[in-house]
């Protein structure tokens, strides 16, 4: 529908592609389709997989060893007497995580990427064929540790959680804009190293966040000490019950980073063609 | 690291067009790529000169117009330009913007010879 109505032309973008002229010898068409489109295609087939199962999906992203599985272990514990709960485990190598998970009684796969830095819509997808969807309520996709690629890839997931341990520093969200710019949640994790450490303030790290553009919530954790799991559990449920909310008027759920902006916009669309020498009014 | 992929699904993209409109070859490829797209033009620029070798596109250049970041502020409707680590209003120096621009990763025109 974007194609036809124009509204995937951004005003970023508006001059860019009218400006194309038709030279000696040269068709030059308009096209428009996002670079990612094959991607994102995969990803909305996804999403329409886990709405039907009604199964809440939640992208772990964060640098290697920020904490993501002892999160998961210390989330599973609280929560697996409450909800059918399953993880996609993302590394290079290894099943280390995924016997992790397994250890705490909830199913896991392991999708190991070789060489490759980011999970895709496409290795999710494959992944699926492991589980039993209709039997969970929520799955939770640990990312490959990486700030950088695996923010461009929408998985079909529902939100985005980005964690930061304090070790590395509280300016990782200007550092990595991309990647911060696409949390629903911040989760500023091993807080109970805080006393050791004399260059993280968490002020900082969310007026990062914040100068982002980005007012998603930020919780302070530690599964040492359980810091914050009360936090991160109430935001947790309060996302099911808005999930639950929005398939019972047909509606899902999606990344706020995807709600807005052009990458929306193009993500599903088919390509269509014209001359662009039809569109234009010669000077 | 993923621009090379992104290349190859580029190129199909651009082999299917050529397909449908009957092009003997590709004379350019233009790209526009926003700052905050996650997509290093330098690296898509190397991977496309690998990947276009023995195709409809051999001889094509890739132009890539890069997108500067641009947000609306959501409390004075001020547009303002700015760096991609800081989304706020120029004007009032809100954080309540809405990015409008920065975020393309499009291909957006095929020339070709037919």
């Amino acid at each position: 529908m974007c194609n036809t109505c124009g509204c995937n032309i951004t005003p970023g973008n508006r001059p860019l592609v009218m400006a194309e002229k038709p030279k000696n010898g040269v068709t030059t068409i308009s096209v428009l389709e996002n670079l990612l489109s094959k991607n994102n295609n995969q990803a909305e087939h996804n999403r329409a997989h886990f709405d039907a199962a009604k199964v809440l999906v939640i992208n772990l992203m964060s640098s290697p060893g920020s904490g993501k599985t002892a999160l998961l272990e210390a989330t599973i514990k609280r929560l697996r007497d409450s909800f059918k709960i399953a993880v996609i485990e993302g590394d290079l190598e290894t099943e280390n995580d995924t016997q992790r998970i397994q250890a705490q009684g909830v199913p896991a796969y392991q999708i190991t990427t070789g060489t490759a830095c980011h999970l895709d819509a496409h290795l999710v997808h494959n992944a699926l064929h492991h589980f039993s969807l209709n039997d969970l309520d929520l799955l939770f996709i640990e990312n490959v540790g990486n700030l950088v690629c695996p923010a461009s890839f929408d998985l079909g997931h529902h939100r985005n959680v980005v964690l930061l341990s304090v070790t590395e520093g509280d300016d990782k969200p200007a550092k990595y804009p991309v990647m911060f710019r696409a949390a629903d949640l911040m989760l500023i994790s091993k807080t109970d190293l805080l006393p050791y450490l004399d260059d993280f303030s968490t002020s900082n790290a969310k007026q990062n966040l914040q100068n982002l553009a980005n007012a998603a919530p930020v919780i302070e954790f530690s599964s040492k000490d359980s810091n914050g799991l009360d936090d991160w559990i109430a935001w947790l449920l309060s996302e099911i019950k808005t999930y639950t909310e929005l398939l019972q008027t047909k509606k899902t759920q999606r990344p706020k980073v995807q709600q807005e902006g052009q990458f929306f916009h193009t993500s599903s669309v088919k390509p269509k063609f014209y001359p662009i020498n039809t569109k234009i009014t010669p000077d | 690291m993923h621009e090379l992929s992104l290349c190859d699904d580029l190129l199909n993209q651009v082999i299917a067009i050529a397909q449908q409109n009957n092009a003997q070859s590709v004379e350019s490829v233009t790209v526009t790529i926003g700052a905050l797209a996650g997509i290093e033009p330098s690296l898509l620029e190397n991977a496309f000169s690998i990947i276009k070798i023995n195709t409809v596109a051999e001889f094509a250049q890739l132009i890539i117009r890069k997108v500067p970041v641009t947000v609306l502020c959501l409390q004075c409707g001020a547009k303002s330009e700015v760096l991609l680590n800081h989304l706020l209003c120029h004007v009032c120096k809100s954080h309540d913007t809405s990015l409008i621009s920065g975020d393309e990763l499009v291909l957006a025109s095929v020339a070709f010879f037919v």
